[in-house]
């Protein structure tokens, strides 16, 4: 479903549909009582959006949170889960371009990081360091790191087309492919697979395949990259991204989604559009490393002021306040 | 369309200066434009809210870039429709000299059409991305500060946040009569003792740079005029 939403031809069964309809009236069984008592319910992505139907006594406002870019979806799967979606009280989205024709508001919110939190705090430098022992990378070479599920939309491929094509200008450079498999992504097996035949005869490329609560692992390892890449081709936000540039990092991105909300070509890093980009964009960062520092230096600043969850918090808020008062443009408290 | 109350904020001119703050919320009206005359279209029939919104919003949400081109109107002729002409015409636009948000739509309106009219190809080419159509909600609230003297505004006025002073100096514009700011509007209840001051602070160009570089600014302005009273 999440694959549909994003726009590939993804044809879902009556009996899955069925399989998600049961899951999501379990679930209900388990939680009606808070949800149905609750003031404001926030429901993340299509997966549970259907346990709005199975709230029938719900006395609050309910919001679908929609952290994916689904602006061509593939138009049977929306149409199913449009008619769960509808019911809801608002929607929200990470960027104006994602928002849908649905009977109710649809607030524009980006996503944040926490600055406190195990992906994101500081570390002390000999933790950042082990991780170079730990997965037999060499302290002394440029270091590139993609953070992803291997997943199509990310394009794990393009990543390593773009590492071959620089390599023939840095040879001692070492790429990392570090993620794990979503458990609701039955693509991520294949694609792994296609990426580890992909990489097979390189040693400088390495495929780390990590458990989903290696946060502080994930951190150490943004930390000690020289550039962070994240070439999606189809992104909802790219929350990645924003961890990488917290960091200070610059960052090559697919030009598409949220990360044209982050990256500003030669202010926080760069946008590209094919493997052929993004190499070019490599050679450039590594041929200046000064720059490297400049744009990283940017980066971190542009989270500080934008995409940090004291915002967001903000923002959720403003919105609780705006569903609750109603649609007038000016609130006015106090 | 929605009417827009338009009120100075309250407890103001000749009570204490009450320190508010608020958030803006950004909500999509699900119109798009990816033409020059979608765009026109799209214009003729939107919330004011959402002029509002893409003149001035743009210093409350996240973006990188200096504001080159400063409202998004102009930025997306430029950055999406590649029309260098229209992007300068409609970056001139200065908001602050319109009456109402209907006069400063019927100003785009005027260049959208004149543009239209120059080149046969404009009503026509696509756009790289559309024009997203975006309204938004302000919610004020009061952070239980007071300036009784103009002396204590300017002392608290460090610890203002930059969305405070998107309040009292860029929402204050649909707010009040006069298209002013809260702060010349207080001090001015002062019997002229701070003309000079209002005329000082009137004079400021909000339109480019961010709100912390005007907060600097402002701050600037006033620790400058009560050193040379002091004086």
């Amino acid at each position: 479903m999440h694959n549909a939403l994003q726009g590939n031809h993804v044809r879902i069964s009556e009996k899955l549909l069925r399989a998600y309809e049961q899951v999501n009236r379990e679930n209900a069984e388990r939680l009606r009582a808070g949800l149905e008592d609750a003031d404001f319910v926030f429901i993340h992505d299509p997966q549970p959006a259907h346990l709005l139907q199975n709230c029938p006594k719900r006395r609050g406002k309910w919001i679908w949170r929609c952290h994916i870019d689904a602006s061509h979806p593939y138009r049977p799967v929306w149409k199913y889960l449009q008619q769960f979606v509808s019911g809801y009280d608002a929607s929200i989205f990470s960027l104006a371009g994602f928002a849908k024709s649905l009977p109710h508001p649809q607030y524009i919110i980006p996503p944040s990081i926490d600055p406190l939190s195990e992906k994101n705090m500081d570390l002390p430098g000999d933790e950042i360091d082990a991780v170079f022992g730990e997965f037999q990378l060499d302290p002394q070479r440029p270091l590139l790191l993609q953070v992803s599920r291997f997943d199509r939309f990310k394009d794990p491929l393009g990543v390593i087309q773009a590492f071959r094509i620089v390599k023939k200008f840095v040879p001692d450079q070492q790429l990392v492919l570090a993620g794990g498999g979503a458990t609701d992504d039955p693509e991520g097996e294949i694609v792994l697979r296609e990426v580890r035949e992909a990489a097979a005869e390189d040693p400088d490329i390495h495929i780390l395949l990590l458990p989903p609560d290696a946060h502080r692992k994930i951190n150490a390892l943004q930390r000690a990259a020289d550039i962070i890449l994240q070439k999606s081709i189809k992104e909802g936000f790219g929350l990645t991204v924003t961890e990488a540039m917290w960091k200070g990092k610059p960052v090559i991105g697919g030009d598409t989604g949220g990360i044209r909300l982050q990256v500003t070509n030669f202010n926080t890093g760069f946008r590209v559009s094919t493997p052929e980009g993004a190499a070019l964009r490599i050679r450039y960062l590594l041929r200046h490393p000064q720059k490297m520092i400049e744009i990283g230096g940017k980066a971190r600043e542009f989270v500080r002021d934008n995409f940090l969850l004291t915002r967001h918090l903000r923002e959720y808020l403003t919105l609780i306040l705006s569903l609750h008062y109603g649609a007038k443009d000016r609130i006015e408290l106090g | 369309m929605t009417e827009t109350t338009v009120q100075p904020s309250p407890g103001m001119a000749h009570g204490d200066f009450v320190i508010k703050d608020c958030a803006l919320i950004a909500i999509a009206t699900g119109s798009r434009a990816m033409t020059l005359k979608e765009l026109r279209d799209g214009l003729r029939t939107i919330d004011e809210a959402s002029i509002f919104y893409h003149f001035w919003g743009g210093l409350l949400q996240p973006r990188f870039e200096e504001r080159e081109y400063n409202n998004d109107f102009a930025a997306w002729a430029w950055y999406h429709l590649h029309d260098a002409t229209l992007a300068e015409r409609m970056a001139v636009i200065d908001p602050i000299g319109f009456a109402s948000l209907e006069a400063l739509r019927g100003e785009l309106l005027d260049i959208i059409e004149e543009r239209l009219d120059e080149e046969e190809y404009l009503p026509w080419l696509q756009a790289t991305s559309p024009f997203e159509f975006i309204r938004s909600q302000i919610v004020v609230f009061d952070t239980h500060k007071r300036a009784t003297t103009s002396e204590e505004l300017v002392r608290l006025f460090p610890d203002i946040s930059a969305s405070s002073i998107f309040y009292h100096f860029i929402d204050a514009r649909r707010r009040l009569s006069h298209h002013g700011n809260d702060f010349s509007f207080w001090l001015a209840g002062f019997d002229g003792r701070y003309q000079e001051l209002c005329n000082r602070l009137n004079g400021i160009d909000p339109y480019f740079g961010s709100l912390t570089d005007l907060k600097s600014e402002l701050n600037g302005l006033f620790q400058e005029y009560f050193r040379e009273v002091m004086i």
